[in-house]
């Protein structure tokens, strides 16, 4: 078996295994690449309907193409979807005008998240981080349980092997991410998608010399000089480079271990 | 550097004691191959000197403030990078004792492992312990990379000596010859250039090591292994979701689903997109099954082929690894999960615990297994399950013990039986096995010992009957449940409507096998006194003994046929041979002798006595309890 069709595979195996395990689901959806891919793959793990709702968490300043993507799956996959914006937040005033970007993030996306889980009473999450993304990322689980608070307790994470997964105690409060993607690299993510030919946003392709690779927040993220107007061209060009994948994406490098600090609040 | 465009990534994990350089090995040998990412090092060089500390390429892996301030891993990180070969995922694990738990989660899936050894400090107890843990995570390549050489001058009889005092503790292990070299991972000697340091080492450096691993081994040629994860419904249709874990599938493949041994045929697989739907699934594909029965199937059932079937037991050897934080107690319930199956299961005994530390193994009965200790053990589940050896099939010879959903440790299955003939599917559905609060065990402890099958075979007037009626007196007096089930009082009842046929003594051996098994389970010494002539169903009532966990002892009792003819208690062999009776074993029909007996009782040549005696030491030994070394050093003393 090829490493994509292995790659897939496991995933698949990963989202039966929740879907099996908890009873209340929700899988964050940022309409990014690897968020289409997790689409995909749930399609593919429940053979062509995906029995849980979808989140997107709005923080505002989303990319307008970003928006019309949302409108557009949202039909084309029948997706159960939930919208939600960290009114309180906003009606605080906190914004990119006004407030550093770790501050904003916290407020719009993860704070926002904790109103989600507290409103359904999510006991797991489906996510699409990967490893190769950050180096804290790269100390995840598949399954990795969260406080009550959403806190990620990286000091102490229970062991995980042979596909048999840790569970909180009944009663503990908290969720579990459940991280179906740890395995790919972006790499891998663009060879699926045309294997696959997964429907994408037009930001990932170039205009002008310039292309987004890792989107976010319209204030704080960034292009990357590019000529890649082709999946085959990413392709290529990812083949080559060197940059980091995140280099445009500003609350990453804040301070130092921005990421571990954003992470361990509960960020994706 | 020229990269390879091959996709087939092999999983790495570096192991070894605490701060024997393994984070500082892989973040040099990532620099020194350009795959750090732009700007990486110099942000992790700035971050370093503005908190007054020195940068170190181990800072790489342990991205976390924590470990960078103690300079200790607490988690396993996987990182990727590419040769000119192929693609890699390394794993570093930490060294530290305490973060065992994250050293398993991160060797568990590598496919070779890389052991860094502190050319002056030697080996040490992480060192041996992970050595220990290969075999049991199923890792076969490891390369010995001798690390931090500068702090010996690069000496080369530092690193013969080390490499001499691993290749001891390898052959110790049962692990294979490693590939080592020295190295310094600080200053890059031997990581990705040949050293000039140590121009005596012949071999190349650590990227060659790593290219020369084998890529590992297809599983789509072991047999059929698919473990079913749930059941969607679609439409009408019921869809057996789940993964092949080894073999091969094919639309129109005859199923058994285990346990149960149920049968039915694949008539399609169920994908989306249907237009990529697959007629043929081999080994790692996830993917759902559409049976043409509609039999009883359910999450945790293992389907195999026909042939080369599983395990289905309720008991089996094993050796694992205890991560506690808590002991494992003999006798005390945990969750046993192998695949998708999950079950209450138990150890019943620990035979030896091996200590990291020393390496010495006690052999014992002890009342447990200590975190960090690895121990081979017994182990009981409460309903049967379907399970390979690991040697066989690694995927369903693994298994995690649990509670309340935490994970404490984990074992592979070593040394058990697998049937020698396929048993017949099972065709009733759905089909439960209901398990009462009182089991085996507790029985045993209550009456004193355990239940046990006396299976006694031979020729009708080799003295069989007398043998068992006397054995079963001497137990019982001694307060020893037993009781004897002979062929010729069977016939009566519960074989009323079986002749002698081949067939229908098939029949009649099974019915007294589980007749024995029943009665064995409920704590009595079933002994069990049949000609039965034929080896094939003698090796199938001792299946149905063993996949019950009840101990079957074969007793050859044997006289020469003219003997037994002139004994003919009952007259037969005279009404035989006047074509009265037919099919009578030793006049027209065969008897095969055992070849397999745990005792052979040649009643012509031995006194009553004799025989009676040789016949309550097998039973006594059978019968006795687990971890009472005082009833196994002199049985008959405390009954
Ligand atoms: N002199 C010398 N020091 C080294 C060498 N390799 C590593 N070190 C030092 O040894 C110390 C420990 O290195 P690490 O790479 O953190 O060790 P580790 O094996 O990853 O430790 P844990 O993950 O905590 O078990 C660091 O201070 C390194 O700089 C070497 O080749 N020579
Ligand atoms: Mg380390």
């Amino acid at each position: 078996m090829s490493n994509l069709s292995k790659l897939e595979s496991q995933s698949v195996f990963l989202l039966r295994e929740a879907y099996r395990t908890f009873q209340r689901i929700g899988m964050p959806w940022s309409m990014g690449k690897d968020s289409n891919v997790l689409l995909w793959l749930a399609q593919k793990a429940f053979c062509g309907r995906i029995p849980f709702p979808v989140l997107h968490i709005d923080t505002t300043y989303e990319f307008p193409e970003m928006m019309e993507f949302r409108a557009w799956a949202e039909t084309h996959y029948g997706l159960q979807l939930i919208v939600k914006i960290n009114e309180e937040a906003i009606a605080r005033g906190v914004g990119y005008e006004t407030h550093d970007p770790i501050t904003v993030t916290h407020e719009l996306k993860t704070v926002a998240l904790q109103q989600v889980l507290a409103e359904y009473r999510w006991d797991a999450l489906i996510t699409g981080i990967r490893r190769d993304e950050d180096p804290t990322r790269a100390k995840e689980r598949y399954f990795s349980p969260r406080s009550s608070e959403g806190e990620w307790n990286y000091k102490d994470q229970p062991p995980e092997f042979w596909n048999q997964f840790a569970l909180p105690p009944k009663g503990a409060g908290g969720h579990v991410r459940v991280q179906p993607l740890l395995d790919w690299t972006e790499y891998d993510i663009w060879l699926y998608i045309r294997r696959e030919r997964i429907p994408i946003p037009p930001l990932y392709f170039a205009r002008n010399g310039k292309r987004f690779r890792s989107i976010g927040c319209q204030p704080i993220t960034h292009p990357v000089p590019s000529t890649a107007s082709t999946v085959d061209e990413i392709i290529s060009e990812l083949y080559a480079t060197r940059t980091p994948e995140r280099a445009g994406r500003a609350q990453d490098h804040h301070e130092r271990n921005a990421m571990q600090k954003l992470r361990a609040k509960g960020f994706l | 550097m020229h990269f390879s465009t091959s996709e087939e990534v092999v999983p790495i994990v570096v192991i070894g004691h605490v701060d024997h350089g393994k984070s500082t090995l892989i973040g040099r040998l990532l620099f020194d191959t350009g795959s750090v990412p732009e700007g990486k090092a110099e942000e992790l060089a700035r971050a370093a000197a503005a908190e007054g500390m020195p940068f170190e390429h181990a800072f790489l892996l342990d991205s976390l403030l924590e470990e960078q301030a103690q300079n200790v891993t607490i988690d396993t990180t996987e990182i990727r990078f590419r040769t000119k070969k192929r693609r890699y995922a390394i794993i570093d694990a930490p060294g530290h004792k305490e973060f065992l738990k994250n050293m398993l989660s991160g060797a568990a899936r590598a496919h070779a492992a890389v052991l860094v050894v502190d050319a002056q400090e030697g080996v040490r107890e992480q060192t041996r312990r992970h050595a220990m843990l290969l075999p049991i995570l199923g890792i076969q390549h490891i390369i010995v990379a001798v690390n931090k050489m500068d702090l010996v001058d690069f000496s080369e009889g530092r690193y013969r000596e080390i490499v001499g005092a691993l290749a001891t503790l390898f052959q110790e292990l049962g692990l294979p010859e490693p590939t080592s070299l020295p190295l310094s991972a600080r200053s890059g000697e031997n990581i990705v250039q040949p050293s000039l340091q140590m121009l005596w080492h012949i071999g190349g450096p650590l990227l060659e090591a790593l290219d020369s691993v084998p890529s590992p081994p297809r599983l789509d040629a072991l047999p059929l292994r698919f473990a079913v994860q749930d059941i969607y419904r679609r439409g009408t249709e019921r869809l057996v979701a789940g993964r092949v874990e080894t073999g091969t599938l094919r639309v129109g493949d005859e199923l058994l689903f285990w346990p149960g041994r149920k049968r039915a045929r694949l008539r399609a697989f169920a994908e989306w997109p249907t237009e990529t739907t697959p007629t043929e699934a081999s080994a790692g594909r996830s993917t759902a099954l559409i049976l043409e029965e509609e039999i009883f199937v359910e999450r945790g059932m293992i389907g195999s082929s026909l042939e080369r079937t599983p395990i289905e037991a309720r008991e089996f050897p094993a050796k694992i690894f205890w991560l506690g934080p808590d002991p494992l107690r003999v006798g005390e319930h945990y969750e046993l999960r192998l695949v998708t199956q999950s079950v209450s299961a138990r150890v019943l005994e620990v035979d030896r615990v091996i200590d990291a530390e020393t390496l010495s193994v006690q052999d014992s009965c002890k009342p447990g297994v200590e975190p960090n200790e690895i121990a081979e053990v017994l182990v009981r589940t409460q309903r049967p399950l379907a399970f390979d050896n690991a040697s066989e099939i690694a995927q369903t010879g693994r298994f995690i013990l649990a509670r309340e959903g935490r994970i404490l440790g984990g074992g592979i299955v070593l040394g058990a039986r697998y049937p020698r003939a396929s048993l017949p599917p099972i065709q009733s559905s759905p089909l439960f096995w209901t398990e009462g609060e009182i089991d085996r065990y507790e029985r045993a402890r209550a009456q004193g010992h355990s239940g046990a099958i006396i299976w006694f075979t031979g020729l009708s007037g080799a003295g069989k009957s007398t043998l068992a009626f006397q054995l079963e007196a001497q137990l019982f007096r001694r307060g020893i449940w037993a009781y004897v089930l002979d062929g010729d009082n069977l016939r009566h009842g519960l074989s009323s409507d079986l002749n002698f046929s081949s067939e229908d003594r098939r029949e009649n051996i099974r019915r007294a096998a589980e007749a024995a098994r029943i009665l064995a389970d409920a704590g009595s010494v079933a002994i069990v006194a049949l000609i039965s002539p034929f080896r094939g169903d003698r090796r199938k009532a001792r299946e149905i003994a063993e996949a019950a966990g009840i101990p079957f002892r074969e007793v050859f009792v044997h006289a020469p046929l003219e003997v037994c003819r002139a004994r003919d208690p009952k007259a037969l062999y005279a009404r035989a041979e006047r074509g009265e009776i037919s099919e009578f074993t030793g006049v027209d029909s065969p008897y095969e002798i055992p070849e397999a007996a745990e005792l052979e009782i040649p009643t012509h040549e031995l006194s009553p006595t004799e025989c009676l005696e040789q016949l309550m030491k097998i039973t006594l030994e059978a019968i006795t309890l687990p971890n009472r070394p005082s009833l196994r050093e002199d049985p008959a003393a405390n009954i």
